[in-house]
């Protein structure tokens, strides 16, 4: 056994390099954490699409709540499903043995998936999905090949028959005026709820929630990291000038 | 007041300390911004203990608890966010410092005689802090801390006969576990952080015996007035004191901006995996050690080529501590006439420009994954950091040296 985790490690070594892999191209995106509408409806699509499978353990409803500007009474009769009190931890009740069964390895807690992966990679993955007949579940993801997920969305977004154009982005032709890749998917086998930038909206909603979630102190850490610069440049001055005056007799 | 001082003044010398150390302790008044760095790094110490003490309050030091209890401290710990960010940047910051401050010392020859042991301690402080630096990155629990101490681990098994024993002995476990954790979170916290204050004493104390070298590298001792004072010497209190409070100030605004804005700093100072838990079971696409380390591991991977029916692993690991070893004989190494390069020959400032491309360049290297161009490119460095030492003795005895002037230049 010894031998064994020993020979694998140092196979390793070399392999690190090679790792990295061919890079997906993503869409970008950047999340805005002061915009609570948008955190707000994407803190009900998490909730209502995400949170059977997949929890957020390492944060509470409660800041959630009070963040997001969700008075606690509709927080608590709209998002929690569990019976959790508001200042709970965001457990589900799935329990991650019988999810391992189900779908070969459990769903990973989100909390800090967005720092884990980057915004884009999320926002790319969720209109990611597509139709592959090969794949267990009958889909599979442009973004995170072979991914053990179900297309959760599918009514919304509808199942897109081919590989959706993730990381080309919409442009304009100059001439025609037509805009191309407005739909990130080019042919529906089901046609979901919502129009393409509908969808694309939502999901941008949603991957800011997540952003928010793994990092939910950036708005107020960004606003106080000003004032702190402030201090130190006016500390500077003073002791710029009180070394000024000190050295001024040394010669 | 005065009776107060006075009263432990005689049970204690108190007053005599002070005037050793600060106020009578004359420094070469021609210190430029190179000389900000030691100071910083006592800055730097400082925080980490500080903010040290106070992660350790809510931290918890177990396999099953470590990785929650970080985002515990991040989300419900009042002001739990700042104090973990302080002390993740300030480790960052620490090898800055540090790494700016050896320059400095091979700059202008800080090492020579008589100060031989200051940088002997200065090279145990850095080793301590490699020490530290590692086991603390173990902590958090994330995927980067448990495979990277399982790689670094893993290199002492590469020791001939006893290298696999010695690190099952580390681990204290097959593989990396709740238990190596426990024993790096003592040692983290207790252990280590006495070598460091320890060495730090001495380093100060040996410095403060022989007094502070200067860019010119002129023995401000020669050249004393009628009352003993050197000419060129200035007290430290208060003359350096409010000097560095400057470096302070610039040293605040760079590490806040980090602190505030960037805590990641894309990924350098805080692996993007490391924010998914500890699995001993899914090996990272890509492991790297963070940044500081780079340039060692970079040596590590370069060697390639088994030696003597030993692997090359095994030699790789040979380089990577030669790499630190070879640091420590630097004061025999220099066999120049003069201290600074300011006055030492064109081939010593070659030598130094070459060295520090070299280290930064393996840094870099060490970063990103290996391609069989940038192993070859890493070799190549490798031999050239190498050479710096081992050329070190000849270069600077055969070049032309230009005449050092009496007294200190501005």
């Amino acid at each position: 056994m010894r031998k064994l985790i020993f020979g694998l490690v140092f196979a390793l070594l070399p392999a690190l390099g090679l790792a990295a892999g061919a890079a997906v191209p993503l869409d970008p995106m950047e999340p805005d954490h002061t915009n609570k509408a948008s955190l707000q409806r994407g803190a009900a699509l998490f909730t209502n699409y995400c949170m059977g499978c997949h929890s957020m353990e390492y944060a509470r409803y409660k800041r959630v709540a009070d963040d997001l500007e969700i008075p606690v009474e509709l927080y608590e009769e709209n998002l929690i499903f569990t019976g959790a009190k508001i200042g709970e931890l965001m457990k589900i009740s799935m329990s991650k043995d019988m999810a391992a069964g189900w779908f070969g390895a459990p769903p990973p807690d989100l909390t800090l998936e967005t720092r884990l992966r980057g915004e884009s990679w999320v926002y790319s993955y969720l209109r990611g999905f597509y139709k592959d007949e090969g794949r267990p579940l009958g889909v599979n993801n442009i973004v995170f090949d072979n991914v053990g997920m179900p297309h959760v969305l599918v009514e919304m977004q509808g199942l897109c028959a081919v590989k959706p154009n993730v990381g080309v982005g919409a442009s304009v032709e100059p001439l025609s005026g037509n805009v191309n890749n407005a739909d990130v998917c080019p042919d529906y086998a089901i046609e979901g709820t919502m129009t393409g930038p509908e969808f694309d909206q939502a999901m941008w909603d949603l991957t800011n929630f997540m952003s928010y979630m793994g990092d939910p102190v950036k708005v107020e850490r960004e606003r106080l990291g000003i004032f702190v610069l402030i201090f130190v440049a006016i500390f500077f001055v003073v002791a710029y000038l009180l070394n000024r005056e000190y050295w001024k007799d040394v010669h | 007041m005065q009776k107060l001082i006075n009263w432990v003044d005689e049970r204690l010398p108190i007053v005599d300390a002070w005037n050793k150390h600060l106020a009578k302790y004359y420094a070469p008044k021609n210190f430029n911004m190179w000389y900000f760095f030691g100071s910083l790094a006592m800055l730097v110490l400082v925080n980490q203990l500080v903010t040290g003490i106070w992660l350790t309050m809510s931290y918890n030091p177990s396999a099953e608890g470590a990785f929650a209890s970080v985002e515990y401290i991040m989300r419900d710990v009042e002001w739990g966010w700042l104090l973990r960010y302080l002390h993740s940047t300030g480790a960052s910051a620490f090898f800055v410092v540090v790494y700016l401050h050896m320059f400095r010392g091979l700059m202008y020859g800080s090492y020579q005689k008589p100060r031989e042991l200051i940088w002997v301690f200065g090279m145990l402080i850095y080793l301590a802090l490699m020490a530290e630096a590692f086991m603390g990155y173990l902590l958090p629990w994330g995927q980067m801390s448990y495979w990277g101490a399982q790689v670094i681990v893993n290199l002492f098994g590469a020791i001939p006969v006893i290298g696999e024993d010695l690190s099952l002995w580390i681990r204290g476990d097959y593989l990396i576990s709740g238990i190596t954790l426990n024993r790096f979170f003592a040692l983290h916290v207790v252990a280590l952080p006495i070598v460091l204050l320890a060495l730090v004493v001495l380093h100060i104390l040996a410095l403060h015996e022989v007094g502070s070298n200067n860019p010119d590298g002129i023995e401000i001792k020669k050249n004393k007035d009628e009352n003993g004072i050197p000419k060129d010497g200035i007290p430290f209190h208060p003359y350096y004191t409010v000097h560095d409070l400057l470096g302070v100030g610039v040293f605040f605004f760079i590490f806040f901006i980090v602190v505030f804005f960037f805590p990641e700093m894309g990924g350098l100072f805080l692996e993007k995996p490391n924010f998914e838990p500890a699995n001993a079971l899914k090996t990272p696409e890509h492991i790297a050690p963070v940044w500081y380390f780079t340039p060692f591991y970079a040596m590590l991977r370069a060697v390639t080529v088994d030696f003597l029916g030993l692997p090359a692993k095994f030699w790789g690991v040979v380089v990577m501590g030669g790499a630190i070893a070879v640091l420590f004989v630097l004061p025999w190494l220099d066999r120049s006439p003069v201290r600074s390069i300011r006055y030492k020959g064109m081939l010593s400032k070659i030598a130094l420009v070459i060295f520090v491309v070299s280290f930064v360049v393996l840094g870099y290297l060490g970063i990103v994954p290996a391609t069989e161009g940038r192993t070859r490119v890493a070799q190549i460095l490798t031999v050239l950091y190498f050479l710096y030492f081992i050329l070190m003795p000849f270069y600077t005895r055969m070049e032309k040296t230009k005449p050092v002037p009496e007294r200190v230049t501005g």
